[in-house]
């Protein structure tokens, strides 16, 4: 019985929390046409969330590039399969990687930052603040947010595939001594389109994942700086729990 | 005081958080143009009662009247409406850190005006020098002290000309000679724009030096609300006890601290 009151209160809070996103999602898109459109502010936003994450970004792409070589050359090599490891390597990150780990590494970075400074603003007054100035916190502090977010995850998700496939060309032509030729070819023959597309469109939906997430949890901080820890960490975790399971969802609608 | 325009009037407002019964059936009337101060106990409700005069709060029961109209029965966007008719100047300043001093002056005229910039930062440098500061547009929140945020905190609820200006704590954490001059301020501020003003205090001599009317908050209701000469003399023991800084020796705990 316990067990089961105990799932039932989890259940109860999760499905609370997920009908408050839903809310702040709906709010956002009643306020995107509205004026006054804040330019600047939202240029902070796409500066904050897209170019100071570059560096991050590039960094988990070169090194995802590069360890997929390892793995995918010790599994193809097998059955002779070396000529493979180009598209195993491009496909990888396009469609899985590329998108994931650039959601998570954001996630990680920004959306943090995004509770947390969410977060001090509502315990310090500054959301009531806003109201009391008949500006709606949601407007003003979400919308650009979640805007900035699903444009610039998907731009870092192909600078991130971009940097991995040129990771996994290093260490699969220069460390491990594939030929280039078959390399590239073999890449190019089996990777399309539509693979990288797939992966944009997850990269766009994750991006509002982890705004929503991100934005709902700093305007639920209380309390004081405990507090913003706290919606601080729910944040991060939520967001990547998010991230994953939509993975899954839509790698399974998208085949 | 039956003769004078009621610019907000509280009628039989009940707000409790969970189960912890904060207002339990308050009244009160605010005189158009008149200083109100609310004086009461730390915790005693006075931040949620003032919340409730622009909405930020909505009462469980009751009704909030801001010149006649019920702000219970409001959409959102006339909730908005009303709220540009106040100025609110929250205990810590609340601005803006993210911002600097100007912008955060700035801030309600960008967001309710299609004025150009230039006029803008006109009104800015006007709005600060009326609460004794300048040449600090630059500087940003965390710079400054606690009492120049709170100069600054008014500049920017004066910034749209409200009606009716409300402040919550205003000398709270000043020093003595901040606290007079912050007094005087809000003195002059109101006589020289002649707007309706709402204080929330525990600070007796603040309260007698500016109060038109005292009432004072207690136990979820206001029991006196009659200008300061009166007040002082009430014969109410929890107004005396106030007043004379006895502690109190009926123990409430329904009575949490909320702010």
């Amino acid at each position: 019985m316990f067990i089961l009151s105990a799932l039932g209160r989890v259940t109860g809070r999760l499905l609370q929390e997920m009908g408050g996103m839903a809310v702040l999602l709906g709010q956002s898109l009643l306020y995107l046409p509205r004026r006054p459109y804040r330019w600047r502010y939202f240029f902070r936003q796409l500066e904050f969330i897209g170019v100071n994450s570059l560096f991050i970004v590039i960094l988990t792409g070169l090194f995802t590039g590069m360890v997929l070589a390892l793995q995918a050359y010790y599994g193809l090599r097998k059955f002779g399969g070396e000529s493979m490891l180009g598209a195993g390597v491009a496909l990888s990150m396009t469609r899985e990687l590329g998108p994931v780990l650039t959601a998570l590494m954001v996630a990680a970075r920004a959306g943090s930052a995004m509770a947390a400074e969410l977060g001090t603003m509502k315990v310090t007054e500054q959301v009531d603040a806003l109201l009391a100035m008949a500006v709606h916190p949601v407007h003003y502090l979400a919308l650009p947010r979640l805007l900035a977010s699903v444009i610039m995850v998907p731009l870092l998700t192909v600078i991130s595939v971009f940097i991995g496939i040129v990771g996994g060309y290093f260490v699969g032509v220069i460390l491990l001594g594939v030929n280039p030729g078959t390399y590239m070819q073999k890449m190019l023959e089996v990777v399309t389109a539509d693979d990288l597309y797939n992966g944009l469109y997850k990269s766009v939906v994750f991006g509002l994942l982890l705004a929503v997430i991100s934005c709902y949890e700093g305007l639920q901080a209380k309390g004081g700086a405990e507090g913003v820890g706290l919606v601080t960490t729910r944040a991060v975790v939520l967001s990547a729990i998010a991230i994953l399971i939509f993975d899954y969802i839509m790698t399974a609608m998208l085949f | 005081m039956t003769d004078k325009r009621h610019i907000i009037r509280l009628e039989q407002v009940y707000k409790s958080f969970n189960g912890l019964k904060v207002l339990r059936g308050l009244d009160l009337v605010i005189p158009q143009g008149e200083i109100t101060v609310i004086l009461g106990r730390s915790g005693g409700g006075k931040s949620v009662l003032l919340k409730h005069f622009l909405g930020l709060l909505l009462p469980d029961q009751g009704h909030v009247l801001v010149d006649g109209q019920n702000l219970v029965a409001l959409a959102e966007r006339q909730l908005f409406q009303v709220r540009k008719r106040f100025g609110y100047l929250f205990q810590n300043g609340a601005l803006f850190d993210s911002l600097t001093v100007g912008e955060n002056v700035a801030f309600p005229l960008q967001e309710h005006t299609n004025w150009r910039w230039t006029k803008i930062k006109a009104v800015v440098e006007e709005k600060l020098q009326q609460v004794g500061l300048q040449g600090i547009t630059e500087k940003m929140p965390g710079e400054l002290s606690g009492g120049m945020r709170k100069r600054v905190a008014l500049a920017r609820a004066l910034a749209l000309d409200p009606e009716i200006l409300l402040f919550d704590e205003p000398t709270t954490g000043l020093d003595p000679i901040m606290t007079t001059t912050i007094g005087d301020l809000i003195a002059t501020t109101v006589r020289r724009l002649q707007v309706t003003a709402v204080i929330i205090s525990h600070d007796l001599s603040l309260a007698f030096s500016l109060a038109d009317t005292i009432a004072f908050l207690h136990r979820g209701r206001i029991i006196a609300h009659t200008d300061p000469e009166s007040f002082r003399n009430s014969p109410l023991e929890p107004i005396q006890q106030f007043i004379a800084g006895r502690p109190d020796t009926t123990v409430d705990n329904t009575q949490k601290d909320e702010d």
